[in-house]
């Protein structure tokens, strides 16, 4: 019966997310609590979703118990439940930064557990149109928590990011419309089949792949529809980015995985290779422009934004690529990418917090004085640049192999150059931390008899903020040893596809 | 093979489809005004819901009720695609809401719609 998690994963935090403001009317500052007690119950299921992947391999809930024909089903199998595993942990870890750092409003926790409702909706789902509706559940509550910071930047990137966002899920649903006019079904399994019944080189399927690949590709940020990202990173409140980094992009390349895969199939790739082609070239093309503009960046939030840009490009490539080393690599990044990221900015929000810095320049010295904090955002980047032993480093290390299989060197020969741009900008971060003389303190003109007294800026740093950074510092590098491990977990799903 | 004039006649709910589109998506990126760079955004997926609409259409077919009693024969149009709308209506409604919601605050902020404006302002 273990098939009802799948749908007690999405329903709980959807339903829950009603309470802080139900609650709300009667208490003050609910929202964490109950977030939080939501939040294991999500890392329990995911941990028993996984489990059952892992031993039974994959399985499906049909929603209702209407067979799939008519239904929607919730399917788990090794690419979706290792998503819900980050979503469900990402969530928890964030909620461990946010006690302190805040936003304590209960509308605030609202709209945080529609998001994580939304997120896992998006990763569970079997249903094209389903997928459309999830997607947009997370595009709503994201708009949301970006503009949570209450200045007019802040609301004016969440406009920025609705604009663009929706157009590219609707975009997505054209896409959508164009399969089902086709094939006449919304289910992915079903769909799988009636397209390569259709044909692949039908105007309607190759025009419906192009429609899903752009809106996606908005969806996940891939150069030159990333425009969103770095004002939607850089506005929003640290919890808000930290979170949001982590996943919501994640889910969208995600959502563009699932869909190459289980519904175009890399048949699809066979017989019309352009798709492929563009698909790698674009992305590669966003690997360069990411990596290139971060280096650029002197705010350190817009910096790891476009460093995103760059990932998300890598992650496309290797899913273009379509070779068993490759995909094994895209999916890897994607876990990877997605944890180092969230506890890169809960890092920089402990900076933030401490000291009020939000620039490199700004950042000189600080390894001594807040040594844990530096030490876990140096470890971070690390291995986001990919030095062994790290997470990062064995996801470029199967994409670029992959990219080298499937005979592409120039895709190998770009990530290496990535991760050359990403240790500079790597490095300019560690040696203005550790290598940097202190600024001296600004000498303000001085009275007799007047004491000058500040604040001291917000000294709001608690132990939790600082232990979910470490933490999520040593999952990324433990992970690195874990090559083998998420090899085989993945091994049936590489399998069934390629 | 149908000639074009027949096309015309037979297809022209996808050819203002593909118009209306056009327009709104043009009108996002063209206007500078925020609340009609919204109103762009409404007539882009307005015109999403005008083509799943006209998807379903059968000719001569009709309302897709089968009776309690069933036997039911002839044509039907497709519901399928009429609740797809339906549910991307409601989506979009929510997102006006919220598009109009910031920028309520976007104005008491910036004092104007004009984005070229507040990208002025902000910039500063």
């Amino acid at each position: 019966m273990t098939d009802v998690a799948l749908a007690l994963l999405v329903a709980v935090p959807i339903l829950a997310a009603t309470l802080p403001l139900l609650l709300g009317l009667r208490f003050e500052n609910v929202g964490w609590p109950i977030a939080v007690v939501v939040a294991a119950v999500e890392v329990a299921l995911a941990a028993l979703v996984a489990q059952r992947v892992f031993t039974d391999g994959a399985f499906v809930h049909n929603l209702g118990g209407y067979p799939r024909t008519y239904g929607i089903e919730l399917v788990a199998d090794a690419l979706s439940a290792a998503v819900v595993a980050l979503i469900a942990v990402v969530t928890l870890a964030v909620l461990g930064y946010s006690r302190t750092a805040g936003p304590h409003r209960n509308s605030f926790y609202s709209a945080f557990l529609l998001l994580c409702g939304g997120l896992m909706g998006v990763s569970l789902t079997g249903d094209v149109f389903n997928m459309f509706v999830f997607l947009e559940i997370v595009g709503l509550a994201t708009y949301g928590l970006v503009a949570a910071g209450r200045s007019g930047r802040s609301a004016l990137a969440a406009l920025k990011y609705l604009l663009i966002g929706t157009a590219g899920a609707s975009l997505y649903l054209v896409g959508v419309g164009y399969a089902f006019v086709a094939t006449g079904t919304l289910n992915m399994v079903e769909l799988a089949a009636a397209i390569s019944e259709v044909g692949y080189t039908d105007p309607l399927i190759i025009a419906s792949f192009a429609f899903v690949a752009v809106g996606l590709s908005v969806k996940a940020a891939v150069f030159p529809l990333h425009t969103w990202m770095p004002d939607a990173y850089a506005e929003s409140p640290d919890t808000v980015t930290a979170y949001i980094s982590g996943l919501v992009s994640t889910v969208g390349a995600y959502a563009l995985a699932r869909l190459i895969y289980t519904v175009y199939t890399p048949e699809f790739f066979a017989a019309v290779p352009l798709a492929a082609d563009a698909l790698v070239a674009v992305a590669t093309v966003s690997i360069v422009a990411g990596s290139v503009l971060a280096v650029m960046q002197p705010d350190v939030k817009r910096m790891l934004a476009y460093s995103s840009v760059a990932q998300f490009g890598m992650i496309v490539a290797a899913l273009g690529l379509a070779t068993e080393t490759a995909v094994l690599g895209a999916f890897i990044h994607l876990i990877g990418h997605g944890l180092m990221k969230t506890g890169l900015f809960v890092a920089v929000g402990v900076l933030a917090s401490a000291y009020g810095v939000r620039t490199v320049s700004n950042y000189n010295n600080l390894g001594y004085r807040s040594p844990v904090t530096v030490a876990a955002l140096g470890l971070l980047l690390l291995a986001l640049v990919g030095i062994p032993p790290s997470i990062g480093f064995l996801g470029k290390w199967y994409i670029g192999l992959g990219a080298l299989d499937a005979g592409a060197p120039i895709v190998a020969a770009v990530v290496f150059f990535s991760t050359l741009l990403t240790l500079l900008y790597a490095a300019r971060l560690l040696e203005t931390l550790y290598f940097n003389p202190a600024d001296e303190p600004i000498e303000g003109p001085t009275f007799p008899g007047v004491r000058v007294i500040s604040d001291g800026g917000k000294a709001s740093v608690s132990v939790g903020m600082v232990f979910v950074a470490v933490a999520i510092a040593i999952a990324s590098v433990a992970l690195g040893f874990a090559g083998p491990l998420l090899e085989a977990f993945f091994a049936d799903f590489l399998e069934a596809f390629l | 093979m149908l000639s074009t004039m027949e096309l015309l006649t037979t297809n022209y709910a996808y050819g203002t489809f593909a118009i209306i589109i056009a327009i709104g998506l043009y009108m996002m990126i063209a206007s500078p005004n925020l609340v009609k760079k919204v109103i762009g955004l409404n007539m882009f997926q307005s015109a999403i819901f005008l083509f799943f609409v006209a998807t379903a259409y059968v000719h001569g077919g009709s309302v897709p009720v089968i009776p309690q009693e069933g036997g039911a024969v002839g044509e039907f149009a497709s519901p399928l695609p009429h609740v797809i709308v339906l549910t991307a209506i409601v989506v979009g409604v929510s997102l006006t809401a919220v598009a109009l919601a910031l920028i309520v605050r976007i104005y008491t902020e910036y004092g104007t719609l004009d984005e070229r404006v507040i990208r002025e302002v902000a910039d500063d």
